[in-house]
């Protein structure tokens, strides 16, 4: 038993929140935003450098074969840059791969390590998918089969969302052939969904932290009747409130990328409690944030908004709240999915 | 990242278990803060400790078992799920003993440790005074050096099971020229002494849970100084971590609480009674919000035992727990319907168990070792780095 990350997992995850603070500060993301993709090819390329895309990769494929528990911790990062690149879709593809193996493995997961290819996935937590427009290869579900579709072979149609960072479309492609059907395409698009709705939860913690500094950084500079505004208890006790929201959304998405790696029995109510904690944290921090900065948090140019939008969509991304709060509920209430307490004490002794 | 338990905490949980169930009494006993309950709970304490499992965490030659404190979890796991009493020296075990074990000589060790694990000793806590209460800096009981004795004047209040526990730790200016969080000491005080007045306070459910202590010219030996003098403030910060942030109030409590609520909803529905819409998902979301707790519990124990320390963050774990469980009653409460206001002994009560005097302790959660308030200051000021002024 030890919940707790190690050294090289905080290394990895300084130099990732450094290399982000460096490569894409707000005015960055902002300027994405008015881009026709949103997306940057050779940003990309670079974020590959770093090993992010390919984290999932196996070694042999020129990945550097981790898992969600390292992966955890780069996602909170890009997060808390607002970063608008398909991270997280291509973290679920990279699984999907290495599960269906053979060819289509050899070919994309090397690509993907390298950076020359990003993937997209259609879930059933979403009508839409996303990032479909810059995405090489999509999974696609169709009539409970798996297919794996080349870019060329799509017809895509844009779906504007509120969030600039969030490129969204309805897709449609010629049925060919499938590369899982049956229970094995079912499994598969559980899991998919089960490590976007993680992989998203990760993102909505940095999300999360950088709303609420954002609105410490605020508090602290901005005086009113003489004194920062941040002095006031009624200020303090609101950002206390959502900090200790954050910090326990937290325990529910370390614990989540735990058993999406070991696959574990109660995954799916240990993901959909992750998925809830931590998009209710980022939303409640977005209103709060919000608040603290009054009518200039309100204005197009500050940057609240930005992130508060990022909480806005990762909280619909791969199955929203009514989505998990039916999951939570088929678990702990009705019992039909195994959901069992930390330390075996059982629902029903 | 590892999330699963070794062969020995599997082992011990089952040795743990099989204990409780042989043990644990099979009927409540009376509440802690009766005479008769007080001393039923001692009683049970000796069993604990003649078991070997009164103390999990602690040094064996202190009456502990060595363990620990993933152990401790496990225990304390296994404990609730018994069903087994509340602990009655809980001021002491879990408060003042590590403080002990931090800052205590080795004579002070082994003179108190011992029979606190027992509850030869039970312990209660001087901290508040009537004017000093979230503001715990303005404490005004003095205890003036004279030779080889402290002598202590003024008063402390809220000491919970203050009429029955035999002895007292608390904080005391031993500086009189002193102010605010300089100049106290933290001193162990036997409740006898001559000077000692101890007056019972009824709480909220007319029983005499917490008590005024009056000191008169009350003489206590220098030995008895836990720390450093003047650096009491200090000590006393380490034992309000212990109590706000990790011992006090373990995951396996609110687990348990949420598990029986999760089993009340689910009655409720079979025998066809009215329940809110929504009523199903507020349920289950506490039990999440105690699975989050429990979750962070262990986050923080494997901080610990890799050589980390818990600062202000043990103020984030006391508003999530004094939260939850009112949460968590107030849901229960509602689920009984009319007879929710029932007290056991009405002819109608049938099984209402014991929500409503749980729901009566929970409300105190928030205002208990520090309120809520303070901690939302300790969080901004500390954790988020508002400025304080």
């Amino acid at each position: 038993m030890d919940f707790d990350f190690n050294e090289d997992q905080r290394l990895l995850q300084q130099a990732l929140r450094d290399f982000l603070a460096g490569e894409c500060p707000p005015a960055w993301v902002r300027a994405q935003w008015e881009t026709d993709t949103g997306r940057d090819g050779p940003f990309w390329k670079r974020l590959a450098e770093v090993g992010v895309p390919g984290l999932l990769v196996p070694e042999a494929q020129g990945g550097l074969g981790m898992d969600e528990t390292d992966l955890a911790l780069l996602l909170e990062e890009t997060g808390r840059a607002g970063l608008a690149e398909p991270v997280v879709a291509t973290s679920v593809g990279v699984a999907l791969l290495r599960e269906l193996s053979g060819d289509l493995a050899a070919e994309w997961l090397p690509k993907v390590a390298s950076g020359d290819a990003r993937l997209a996935v259609g879930h059933a937590g979403s009508p839409f998918v996303a990032d479909a427009h810059v995405a090489d290869l999509l999974f696609l579900a169709n009539e409970g089969a798996l297919h794996a579709v080349p870019a060329a072979q799509v017809r895509i149609e844009a779906q504007p969302s509120v969030d600039g960072s969030q490129r969204l479309f309805l897709v449609g492609f010629d049925v060919g052939e499938p590369v899982a059907e049956g229970d094995l395409a079912q499994a598969l698009l559980d899991a998919a969904l089960d490590r976007g709705a993680f992989c998203s939860a990760a993102e909505a913690l940095g999300v999360a932290d950088r709303l609420i500094e954002l609105a410490v950084e605020y508090a602290t500079q901005r005086e009113q009747f003489g004194v920062a505004i941040g002095s006031f208890q009624a200020v303090k006790h609101m950002l206390a409130d959502v900090k200790v929201e954050l910090e326990y959304a937290r325990s529910h998405v370390y614990r989540a990328a735990h058993s999406v790696a070991t696959a574990a029995p109660t995954r799916a109510v240990d993901v959909s409690m992750a998925k809830l904690a931590a998009c209710d944290a980022a939303n409640a921090a977005a209103k709060i944030s919000l608040q603290v900065h009054g009518a200039i948090g309100y204005t197009y140019e500050q940057d609240v908004h930005v992130w508060m939008k990022r909480a806005w969509s990762l909280d619909l991304a791969y199955g929203d709240s009514v989505f998990h709060r039916g999951r939570l509920c088929a678990g702990v209430i009705d019992q039909t999915i195994p959901a069992f307490a930390f330390g075996y004490q059982p629902l029903n002794p | 990242m590892d999330l699963t338990y070794t062969a020995e905490q599997d082992a011990f949980r089952k040795e743990a278990r099989a204990w409780l169930e042989a043990n644990a009494p099979s009927a409540p006993l009376a509440s802690f803060d009766t005479k008769a309950g007080f001393e039923a709970h001692r009683e049970w304490e000796k069993t604990l400790h003649a078991g070997g499992f009164a103390m999990v965490p602690w040094p064996v030659e202190y009456g502990g078992r060595g363990a620990d404190l993933l152990e401790w979890l496990v225990f304390e796991e296994e404990y609730y799920r018994a069903g087994a009493p509340g602990r009655v020296n809980q001021n002491g075990i879990f408060l003042l003993g590590p403080t002990i074990m931090e800052y205590g000589t080795p004579e002070q060790k082994a003179r108190f440790l011992p029979k606190m694990a027992s509850s030869e000793e039970v312990w209660c806590q001087g901290w508040s005074e009537p004017n000093a209460g979230s503001d715990m800096a303005a404490i005004q009981t003095t205890a003036v050096r004279d030779g080889d004795h402290f002598v202590i004047n003024g008063q402390k209040t809220w000491a919970s099971r203050g009429a029955y526990a035999h002895w007292l730790f608390g904080l005391f200016r031993t500086d009189p020229d002193s102010k605010r969080h300089k100049g106290l000491s933290f001193i162990l005080a036997p409740m006898d002494l001559p000077g000692m007045t101890v007056r019972p306070i009824q709480k909220i459910n007319g029983k005499a849970a917490f008590s005024e202590v009056f000191f008169d010219d009350v003489r206590v030996p220098v030995e008895n100084l836990l720390g450093p003098e003047g650096e009491g403030w200090n000590v006393a910060m380490a034992t309000a971590g212990f109590e706000r942030g990790l011992m006090l109030r373990s995951p396996a409590r609110f687990q348990s609480t949420a598990n029986r609520l999760v089993r009340l909803y689910r009655k409720t529905v079979e025998r066809g009674a009215p329940v809110a819409p929504g009523m199903r998902e507020r349920v289950a979301r506490c039990w999440m919000d105690a699975e989050a707790y429990s979750l962070n519990t262990y986050q923080t124990v494997s901080k610990l035992l890799g050589g980390g320390k818990i600062g202000a963050e043990a103020s984030l774990n006391k508003i999530f727990w004094s939260e939850l469980d009112m949460r968590m009653h107030e849901l229960g409460l509602e689920l009984l319907g009319p007879r929710a206001e029932l007290l056991p002994g009405a002819p109608a009560a049938g099984d209402v168990g014991d929500w409503l005097d749980g729901y009566i302790f929970a409300l105190s959660g928030p205002i208990y070792a520090g309120t809520n308030q303070i901690q939302r200051n300790i969080i901004a000021e500390r954790i988020l780095g508002l400025p304080r002024k």
